[in-house]
């Protein structure tokens, strides 16, 4: 499993409530369900996603987390994951407001755009960045607002966002992410990921 | 009409009381059964038909010797399997297969009951079949499924007994007949009562049939079970059996011949006071008017599993209206699962050989049973 997945397992008590934003086909899920939580259901807009979910065993909403997110009842999951994800959609602001409503913790994880790999590229080859956290080019990715590790602790800040816990992750090596060293971990970090309440 | 010998029958005793006020007593409910209960009696699922459907969901129909209306999902190894489950199905009251209907004979009179049959409900339908239970002394269901009237009936099923099945899969249905299909209902009624045989409801006892109009009814509503892409696909403006149009009115396109074809099939299997009677019992359906339409309040007391299937090219359930249960199942943290199937068979995908929709069932009820 990949190590992002590890340590989001990790941050998830046993036996909470879990709703898996994005849940792609389900290995994350599955984990999660056979080792810490029987309670955790997926949010899944890709059709084949959702069979191989269900071929999983795991209860998972086809649909669109921008338009369906808003039927969630406030406070009713312990934790709700967005792996990678949030960069996708029209309104990230909107995912994150109805992510702080509907879970007691969000887990969000970001390619970061500020790791040396991806300024590289732009700054030298003058090409939009291709990494292994942003595979696609620039006419296919499904990604419409990228940010930075920065980018994404200022926006908790400027919102008064509890970011609780910041992680960087280069090459499976997690590390911790404060005031102090975010500068550098900005450079360095292929991926955030933030534990965040209202 | 049809001769009911060998079809298997329960004789309710226990009195009922429809929505509509009249009691019914000692009525006779037809069902039928596949695959074996087991020991535990934790492996048995109900499945609830669609509006011309019957007892006979798989297998063999030994009344129209057709293949049973789901034999695509109900079978070995298939979506619903019977070397596993017990799967029983029974024909609602109001139909014409050997349960209580408007085809059935009045005690008093001895005659068929026709247009004095009392106006029936979904409600009504699923607390009749309720009455399985305890013919098979089953305690708990494992699953309740169905498609279109059938998966109302599944959403009926759990709003009345929150806790008489592990898991609910009401396909391509609605939890509240729109205006829409309430018109297409009406317009099948109305070509019925139109037909000068229906003489009032009383065609039995003038051994009359209002075979057109029933016919006709059927025809509009098959046009209503397909879709637009499925229809251009298959028929296009192909032409009947002829090289050029003949400037009539006689079927020069296929998919007028087909119509009619379908239409003219369905008045020897199906009773025309029952297509009555049973649309407007779809027409009725509104899960949420006691609840001042809070569809969550409906729910708010099972712990039921549910999966919701929907299909992208039915426009008479459109996905839409199948989102509408998710979201008041999301509402109240009930343990939901949702799928919109591709398809362009339109709403008879539930009914037909479409490999996505079958897998996702079959993957769906067997991770659900090992549970």
């Amino acid at each position: 499993m990949k190590e992002e997945f590890k340590i989001i397992a990790d941050s998830i008590e046993r036996e909470k409530s879990i709703l898996d934003v994005g849940c792609g086909d389900g290995e994350l899920m599955k984990f999660i369900y056979e080792n810490i939580s029987k309670k955790i259901r997926g949010l899944e807009i890709s059709k084949d996603n959702v069979q191989k979910c269900i071929q999983k065993g795991l209860t998972v909403i086809e649909g669109n987390a921008e338009m369906d997110l808003q039927q969630f009842p406030s406070n009713s999951f312990d934790y709700v994951i967005l792996s990678q994800t949030l960069q996708a959609f029209l309104n990230p602001e909107k995912v994150i407001s109805d992510l702080l409503r509907i879970g007691k913790t969000s887990i969000v994880t970001i390619p970061n755009f500020g790791f040396w790999k991806v300024r590289f590229n732009l700054l030298f080859k003058g090409t939009m960045p291709v990494t292994k956290t942003l595979p696609n080019e620039w006419y296919n990715t499904p990604n419409l607002h990228m940010c930075s590790i920065k980018d994404f602790v200022n926006f908790c800040n400027d919102r008064k966002i509890n970011l609780f816990k910041s992680l960087a992750l280069t090459n499976n090596k997690v590390s911790s992410i404060n005031k102090f060293n975010l500068n550098f971990k900005n450079l360095t970090s292929e991926l955030g990921i933030f534990l965040i309440e209202k | 009409m049809n001769e009911f010998n060998n079809i298997k029958k329960i004789i309710i005793k226990k009195p009922l009381k429809l929505d509509c006020g009249v009691t019914i007593v000692d009525y006779p409910l037809a069902y039928e059964t596949y695959g074996k209960l087991n020991q535990d009696k934790d492996n048995a699922i109900m499945v609830f038909h669609a509006l011309t459907g019957d007892q006979y969901a798989s297998g063999k129909n030994p009344v129209t010797n057709k293949d049973g209306w789901w034999s695509y999902v109900i079978g070995p190894n298939k979506a619903l399997d019977t070397n596993k489950y017990f799967i029983i199905c029974a024909n609602v009251i109001g139909g014409c297969m050997g349960s209580y209907g408007p085809s059935s004979i009045d005690k008093k009179s001895g005659k068929k009951i026709g247009i004095n049959f009392p106006v029936i409900t979904i409600n009504d339908m699923v607390n009749a079949q309720f009455n399985l239970l305890d013919h098979f002394n089953i305690d708990k269901l494992f699953c309740v499924t169905g498609g279109s009237m059938g998966g109302m009936q599944v959403l009926q099923f759990i709003a009345n007994y929150p806790d008489k099945s592990k898991i609910a899969i009401p396909i391509a249905c609605s939890a509240s007949h729109s205006a829409q299909n309430i018109a297409f209902n009406e317009l099948g009624r109305q070509a019925i009562m139109a037909d000068e045989n229906w003489k009032n409801g009383n065609y039995e006892l003038e051994n009359k049939s209002p075979a057109k109009g029933l016919s006709v009814a059927r025809m509009a509503a098959h046009i209503t079970y397909l879709s637009k892409k499925g229809l251009q696909e298959k028929f296009g403006r192909k032409l009947q059996e002829r090289d050029k149009i003949k400037f009539g009115f006689d079927a020069d396109f296929q998919i007028e011949s087909y119509l009619r074809y379908q239409g003219s099939i369905f008045v020897d299997r199906f009773d025309a006071n029952s297509y009555l009677y049973i649309t407007r019992a779809m027409d009725y359906f509104d899960l949420s008017k006691n609840s001042t339409g809070d569809l969550s309040k409906v729910f708010k007391n099972t712990k039921t599993k549910f999966f919701i299937i929907s299909f992208t090219s039915d426009w008479l359930y459109p996905t839409a209206e199948n989102r509408e249960i998710v979201i008041a199942l999301n509402a109240i943290n009930a343990d939901v699962g949702f799928l919109e199937v591709k398809s362009d068979k339109g709403h008879d995908s539930f009914l037909l050989d479409v490999p996505d929709f079958l897998n996702a069932l079959k993957n769906f009820v067997d991770n659900s049973y090992k549970k």
